[in-house]
């Protein structure tokens, strides 16, 4: 870079280096940029272990109480496990039977697992939630009257939910196919994804502005020309905060209907099996948690990727 | 160089989603595997109580062994784990057979389900109730002005049966919700902890003391079995659809094959615990292998010897139960049952068929000679 700036350029080719210098400029900025965001994120993970850490050894050992109730958890071995304890756990294999996995890569085999009901969950949300929202902003009268259902669809509890939906499977045969218990899982996944997708793709269709859409009408343009160059583009910004929020709740509903519905398999069974267990192997109940962060994290991650191909439509996203 | 970013990120989109679908389909592939065994098994549900474990060792064992397959059966065992209630997927007809403790369908029958005990598997109560042995907490008695842990969700009734033989009522207590493990209990949060001999108290029994560093003693302990009171209430039970059993021939016959096959998958756990835990460990349970066979032993325990024949209903336990459930009264007042059971929550028919069928082929159904193991368990239960 700084040869560039040192050495005279021939005369002629000025003007096709500037506009290269400039990106070159800016490329090394992002990477600057990159690079910050990757350390202030180690430095979080830093603080986090420091303030763990520092915490079991300064705090009493019964934790802070204020009257009954305790505000700051117990520092003791068996609640605090020390954080080298817990990372080391996660390379020793997971009991002492021959043949059993590193505790690592039985957590990574479940979260892997989960990840893919909860990547099926997002995908039905995706479409089930844009399918809502185009019906919605077609007709004002479906908006009406769908909207208020799409929010008391939230307020179901899904430990009411989840035994009912895993009923319904169990019910569904379709001539040698069987409905497969890890679909309960991703439809009550998906039953959480595709709310936040639904409101924001709606409020992306209803974006453009009404200047927008008039000069649209003056050209002739019918609906289908309008919704894929005018209010598809405009959705994107807020379809991708919507589909981030999806993509977490499609992961926190994985997990809580494996647990709720018993499958076998995932991270969520992983959880409750290990936490069985932290009495006498404490350190062990804290792999699939870190497992279950690192799924979220993944998960976030792809959507983020996703908004990357979507470059050129990101104008003025909020969040 | 702005496309090639962007294809990059294509790529590892698209790598992602492969990886999610190729999990999808390895975790689907089970649950399909069941469906390619040839058409003339008749295909069975059990819905388990809980995640795969010892406790059920006898039936992972009956799959494993074949047992069911010789018997017509084509049996897929569903674990629990959650908020899948057995009583409730075998009322609702998304099983064939549900094991379930006793009070807690008791409770389901009296609002409404029709379900029948076809066969008592366990004999006797794993309950206990465990406190520090310097505690004072020695019989139900000891528990007044204590706070006391139970899981809840229908696991408690035997604890407020037995108090209320007592005289002891739930406002002279505090009931303390438990979680899984025994962390409540060991950092001092309640008195007396609820657990069952195959698996809670075991865990107390991994755990490094941290004043000895070596693991926890029995000496450490009072331990309190709800078996001694009069408290004690029928656990583990195979429950049947009531109508189906007095209707549909197919399903009575059904039921003495799948009752001949269970017995014969719990003979098998009591003369090989050891392979019956290996087995358990392969179906899925999480536990390492020395709390696994601890778990398998102490459910022998708890089956054998059954001098009638296992699975035989005895009917002064099942009138103990009843008593014991009419008379408990939970810490918000509400009772379990109200009224008698009917006649047919409970029958013996069928498991006498199977066990006269199992007896003329030469089986020891009473285990009269059964000899517990002895189990040395090692920290975490690893």
């Amino acid at each position: 870079m700084s040869t560039t700036s040192v050495a005279p350029a021939p005369p002629g080719t000025e003007g096709q280096d500037a506009p290269r210098a400039a990106a070159r400029r800016r490329s090394g900025g992002r990477g600057r940029r990159t690079a910050a965001a990757w350390g202030w994120g180690a430095l979080g993970i830093l603080v986090l272990v420091v303030v763990w850490e520092g915490y079991k050894a300064l705090a009493p050992e019964d934790g802070v109480l204020i009257g009954d109730l305790r505000v700051l958890p117990r520092t003791t071995d068996l609640a605090m496990p020390h954080v080298w304890e817990m990372l080391g756990r996660l390379g020793e294999p997971v009991t002492r039977a021959e043949g059993s996995p590193l505790l690592w890569a039985a957590v990574a085999l479940a979260a892997l697992t989960t990840l893919g009901i909860a990547a099926a969950g997002w995908l039905v949300g995706l479409v089930v939630g844009v399918g809502f929202a185009l019906i919605m902003q077609r007709w004002r009268l479906a908006e009406w009257g769908l909207k208020p259902w799409i929010l008391v669809s939230q307020a179901v509890p899904l430990i009411a939910f989840a035994p009912v939906v895993k009923s319904w499977g169990s019910r569904v045969e379709i001539g040698s196919w069987e409905w497969p218990d890890w679909l309960s899982v991703a439809v009550i996944a998906s039953y959480l994804a595709f709310f936040p997708i639904a409101v924001g793709a709606l409020a992306g269709l209803q974006s453009p502005a009404r200047r927008d859409v008039e000069l649209f009408r003056t050209y002739a343009a019918g609906y289908w020309s309008t919704l894929l160059k005018l209010r598809l583009p405009a959705a994107v910004p807020y379809l991708l905060p919507a589909l981030r929020l999806g993509a977490a709740n499609a992961v926190v509903g994985a997990i809580v209907a494996e647990v709720s519905t018993g499958l076998q398999g995932g991270i969520g069974r992983l959880l409750i099996q290990f936490a069985g267990q932290a009495s006498g192997d404490p350190a062990k109940a804290w792999g699939p948690i870190f497992g279950a962060i690192v799924l979220g994290l993944v998960a976030a991650g792809s959507v983020a990727l996703l908004g990357l191909i979507l470059k050129n439509y990101r104008r003025g996203e909020a969040a | 160089m702005r496309h090639r970013f962007r294809r990059a990120a294509t790529g590892a989109l698209a790598l992602t989603a492969a990886l999610a679908l190729a999990a999808c389909s390895s975790s689907g592939g089970d649950a399909d595997s069941t469906d390619a065994a040839d058409g003339e098994l008749t295909p069975i549900k059990l819905q388990l109580q809980w995640l795969p474990q010892g406790q059920f060792a006898g039936y992972f064992a009956a799959v494993d062994q074949g047992f069911f397959e010789e018997e017509g059966l084509d049996v897929e065992i569903i674990p629990s784990g959650g908020d899948i209630v057995p009583q409730d997927a075998l009322a609702n007809g998304d099983v064939d057979y549900a094991i379930a403790w006793v009070p807690k369908v008791l409770g389901s029958i009296e609002q409404g389900a029709n379900l029948t005990d076809i066969a008592q598997i366990f004999q006797k109560s794993g309950t206990l109730q465990v406190s520090w042995a310097d505690s004072g907490i020695e019989s139900v008695a000891d528990f007044e002005g204590k706070k006391i842990g139970s899981w809840g969700f229908g696991n408690e009734w035997e604890i407020f049966a037995a108090m209320a033989a007592e005289g002891l009522d739930s406002t002279t207590v505090e009931i303390i919700t438990q979680d899984f493990n025994m962390n409540a209990f060991l950092s001092g949060d309640i008195d007396a902890a609820q657990a069952m001999t195959y698996n809670e108290y075991a865990q107390l029994l991994e755990t490094e003391n941290p004043d000895t560093g070596e693991l926890y003693q029995p000496e450490d302990f009072n331990v309190i079995s709800y078996q001694d009171t009069v408290g004690a209430m029928l656990q583990d039970a195979i429950w049947a659809d009531t109508e189906r059993l007095e209707s549909d021939e197919d399903y009575q016959e059904t039921t003495v094959a799948f009752l001949k096959a269970v017995i014969k998958g719990w003979v098998y756990a009591a003369e090989h615990p050891e392979e019956a835990s290996q087995i358990t460990i392969d179906a899925g349970s999480g536990w390492g292998p020395s709390h696994e066979l601890w778990m398998v032993n102490e459910t022998n325990k708890l089956i054998w010897p059954s001098p009638a024949g296992i699975g035989i209903i005895d009917e002064d336990a099942w009138a103990q139960t009843v008593e014991g459930a009419l008379a408990a009264v939970n810490e918000t007042g509400a009772h379990l049952i109200t009224e008698e059971p009917p006649a047919s929550a409970y029958s013996n028919e069928w498991i006498q068929q199977a066990l006269d069928a199992l007896e003329a082929d030469g089986v020891d159904v009473t285990g009269e000679g059964f000899e517990p193991l002895e189990v040395t368990l090692e920290p975490g239960g690893n």
